[in-house]
């Protein structure tokens, strides 16, 4: 009996130290970057383009394109995924189909992402004729956030109270009418905060986008809005590097003296616009989440 | 049933697709409309949009030259994309681009028959020298000594008169046009891939896991030198500018930009830009290249030196 | 159903129609993606096999990768071999480390793991993994360097950094199978006289194998596809390595080291798209293991 004891003791000691590793072990990795980086990252840095060859480049037209990409890809994804996540969770048969798309919808969100990359260049890229752009870059990680989306609505439909469903049914409202305007509003905590949490991930992808959005990115006149000329920020047809990419190819290509302080700091941004996505979800959901538990 | 759900499936392909396809001639249709209506505005004024890709090495030079030539003329966009040299052979051959760049000649990555219609334009010229590690006591090493390291005859720095150290290889991959480029006029020949070598595709990691690996060994492009690498002799002939210039140092390759048949006027202009002393002074000096004017010698395809 | 119809009026079966439609237009295009992607990357990458006359059998068992050599020479087995232990290995190290880190959360200090070790893990999946393959070229390789023989780069160094990318996969998966465990099978072990360690060891962990398996196969498939930050710190030589610490290649660095440099259509590159399908195929057989691990642990 006293072995046993003594044994428990040092496995949750073991467990508990294991855990406090991993949080020692994040602290560390983000430590790591934030010190690094954070010295080199000012307004300054921020808006103005990068250098080739000088010191003093900035990242902005990087950190432009990766939110302007993040908003071009949801505006496809979301309305795609919500309706696939609908269909799903409410429209499909059970039976032979069904388990096959649920299938489908597993592979897809395994697929590794330089496959998809690959995809992109070979289709979009290639045969479609978009050429390496911000449009093809969003649909290259449509693909890939497309499941995830499926799965977030499905999960937030499912926390649906069975009771609301029938009430609205029984109102002599149609299916659709009561997904749309009794189901979703319920269900848009939890989709909402997966939603951003995917955006983080997209924040920070670039294998798939090496092949699709390209490496380039050309001058940008930032008083022109029209979205069909080629300097504008808005243009989905110009090549766009994103911030993640930006960082791999400086870490790697980079000619300008400061090439690895622009790393750091780049990395540094990064992990906080991540940061702040994971944070505003989270307070997001709560809030939402009681204001719709307070007005019951 | 099966019908409904397979004509579904059909309109939605073709949904799809039209989609693509007409979001993509909107681009090209507005692009063209808008040519078009400057072009009889000004006659003398030049109009037009360039799409270039291809080389990553050289992607910086062009792009840069291209940021210069359309202060200059405004009527101009030019767009430089990446993705390697391979890809800008690809998408010129395919006529999907105005110009393709490259770091090696079209011929040596394409067949003949694709290769025939494009047109060279040598911009500029990149010499590499081989660089080790700062602690590695050589400073020139000869050709044969070389060959044995890549080949692997040679596994330590004692062996060629330096301190007592495991050699390690930092190479390049075997589709690189940069390696392409070393074995050829450094070795003479083509070196297997060595177990335990190490291979980076990118200047950067190359210069940092040489300048950070002890006994390491690899090459860069002149532009990618500084203080954290040695750079070694070649038989005794450093690599500068002028030993390059006056054939002296071999190990170099052009930079090309190729063209589908002969360029349009656009096009043209801007490749006339590429060589005019404004570009070949500044930006390719600049970027450690060297001016393709200031060359004593030429190289072709074979490798065959003219003076 | 067919009842009901009758009952609705006009603009019920309009709006219906509509939902309908607009969700099943979804899921095609889902469905329509998928396939394409099957057909395009498999029908890019049998090129090899059927106009490049490479024997599938050499590709898949060949330990020789010379495509620029005369002849040609494309054997995938070291990139496979290299995708393969570094995964595996990743895993290994990682679960443990997540099975101790659902137990802490669910069992030892529900509360304190809930506010605070959940987040961080969630944070260390949302950290790109560019960000990581930067850590662990200018951290994990250069301490290898100076602890083991070798150059500090390859399968162990990509193992590393791996693991803790795939941490939270793993962590999240088991922290759900032990909080949806039947509370009375704890209880009963408790009742019994059993310590807590002793409750984990013979109740806990044998009933969430199944799941924490299910984890670690899907942690493995997300490292197998991993490319950037592998290849920074692998080395990429077309060898299997005679050491952890030596330099090596998986799939995915051979790919993303050549493709932009190699021309569509030529025999390397295409041989690269092979690689691509070997990584596609097997993230169909990744998600197979996990639906039958899944099937296991529902019985």
């Amino acid at each position: 009996m006293m072995k046993a004891k003594t044994v428990d003791k040092i496995a949750t000691a073991v467990i508990i130290s294991v855990a406090a590793f991993i949080v020692i072990l994040l602290a560390g990795l983000l430590g790591y970057i934030l010190v690094r980086g954070l010295g080199h990252v000012s307004v300054d840095f921020l808006t103005s383009p990068p250098e080739t060859i000088s010191e003093g480049g900035g990242i902005g037209p990087q950190l432009f394109n990766s939110l302007f990409l993040l908003f071009l890809t949801m505006i496809i994804t979301v309305p795609l995924g919500l309706g696939a996540g609908i269909y799903m969770s409410e429209y499909a048969k059970p039976g032979r189909v069904t388990d096959f798309i649920r299938l489908l919808v597993e592979v897809l969100s395994s697929f590794p992402s330089i496959v998809v990359g690959l995809f992109g260049l070979l289709v979009l890229v290639n045969m479609f004729g978009l050429g390496f752009s911000l449009f093809a870059g969003a649909l290259a990680l449509t693909v890939f956030n497309l499941p995830l989306m499926v799965r977030i609505t499905e999960q937030g439909l499912k926390s649906v109270p069975r009771e609301q469903k029938e009430a609205g049914l029984a109102l002599g409202l149609s299916k659709w009418k009561t997904i749309t305007s009794i189901m979703m509003p319920i269900a848009i905590p939890v989709i909402l905060t997966g939603t951003i949490l995917a955006s983080g991930r997209v924040f920070g992808e670039a294998a798939a986008l090496l092949f699709t959005a390209g490496m380039s990115s050309p001058r940008l006149d930032f008083s022109d809005w029209n979205p069909l000329s080629p300097f504008s920020p808005l243009n989905p047809f110009r090549p766009a590097e994103t911030l993640a990419v930006h960082i791999w190819k400086i870490n790697s290509e980079g000619l300008a003296p400061d090439a690895a302080e622009i790393a750091a700091g780049a990395s540094a941004v990064l992990i906080i616009t991540v940061l702040l996505f994971n944070l505003v979800a989270r307070w997001l959901g709560r809030l939402i989440h009681r204001k719709f538990t307070a007005s019951k | 049933m099966k019908k409904a759900v397979l004509l579904v499936m059909a309109l939605v392909l073709t949904f799809t697709l039209a989609a693509c396809g007409q979001s993509n001639n909107g681009g090209t249709n507005g692009a063209a409309a808008n040519n078009g209506g400057q072009a009889a505005g000004g006659a003398s004024e030049l109009t037009g949009s360039i799409l270039a890709s291809g080389s990553s090495a050289l992607q910086p030079l062009v792009d840069q030259a291209s940021k210069k030539f359309m202060d200059q003329n405004p009527g101009v966009t030019i767009q430089v994309q990446g993705g390697g040299s391979g890809t800008g052979l690809a998408q010129i051959t395919a006529g999907q681009v105005d110009i393709g760049n490259s770091d090696v000649f079209a011929e040596e990555k394409l067949d003949a028959a694709q290769a025939e219609g494009l047109v060279d334009h040598q911009v500029a010229v990149v010499a590499m020298s081989t660089v080790v590690n700062p602690d590695v006591a050589v400073d020139s090493l000869t050709k044969q000594q070389l060959v044995d390291i890549f080949s692997g005859k040679v596994k330590n720095w004692s062996e060629i008169g330096g301190n007592d150290q495991a050699i390690q290889i930092i190479n390049r991959p075997a589709s690189s046009g940069t390696r392409a480029t070393f074995e050829k006029y450094a070795l003479g020949m083509k070196a297997e891939d060595l177990q335990g070598s190490i291979q980076e595709d990118s200047s950067g990691t190359v210069r940092k896991l040489v300048g950070e690996t002890p006994g390491a060994i690899g090459y860069l492009a002149l532009s990618y030198l500084n203080d954290s690498v040695k750079a070694v002799q070649y038989e005794g002939v450093a690599a500068t500018e002028e030993n390059v210039a006056n054939g002296t140092y071999p190990v170099w390759a052009y930079e090309h930009m190729y063209t589908k048949g002969e360029p349009n006027e656009v096009t043209k202009a801007f490749l006339d830009f590429m060589m005019s002393p404004e570009v070949q002074d500044s930006v390719v000096v600049e970027m450690g290249y060297i001016p393709a004017g200031k060359m004593q010698v030429k190289r072709d395809v074979e490798g065959n030196i003219t003076k | 159903m067919a009842q009901s119809k009758q009952h609705e009026s006009k603009p019920h079966l309009v709006e219906e129609w509509v939902g309908k439609v607009y969700t099943a237009l979804c899921i095609l295009f889902l469905v329509v993606t998928i396939f394409s992607m099957v057909y395009f990357v498999a029908s890019k990458g049998l090129t090899t096999f059927f106009k490049d006359k490479v024997n599938v059998i050499d590709l898949l068992t060949g330990i020789k990768w010379n495509p620029g050599g005369d002849p040609p020479l494309f054997g995938a087995l070291p990139f496979i071999f290299g995708s393969f232990s570094t995964s595996i290995l990743a895993a290994v190290i990682a679960a443990p480390l997540a099975f101790c880190a659902a137990v802490f959360m669910i069992e030892i200090a529900p509360k304190f793991g809930r506010k605070y070790l959940q987040p961080v893990i969630e944070l260390l999946a949302g950290i790109p993994s560019v960000v990581y393959g930067f850590v662990g070229l200018s951290v994990i390789v250069p301490l290898f360097r100076d602890i083991f023989p070798g150059q500090g780069i390859g399968i162990a160094a990509g193992a590393l950094v791996l693991s803790v990318m795939i941490l939270p996969t793993i962590t999240t998966i088991a922290t759900d199978a032990l909080a949806s465990l039947p509370s009375g099978l704890k209880e009963g072990s408790y009742a019994l006289g059993s310590t807590r360690w002793q409750t984990i060891y013979r109740i806990v962990l044998p009933t969430m194998l199944p799941a924490l398996m299910t984890g670690v196969v899907l942690g493995i498939a997300r490292a197998f596809g991993e490319a950037l930050a592998v290849q920074m710190v692998i080395g990429n030589a077309p060898h299997i390595p005679g050491s952890l610490f030596e330099s090596t290649s998986t799939l995915t660095s051979a790919i993303t080291l050549s493709m932009g440099n190699t021309v569509m259509g030529s025999t390397h590159n295409n041989a690269l798209w092979s690689l691509a399908l070997i990584l596609m195929t097997m993230t169909f057989v990744f998600v197979f293991i996990v639906r039958w691990l899944e099937r296991r642990s529902k019985i």
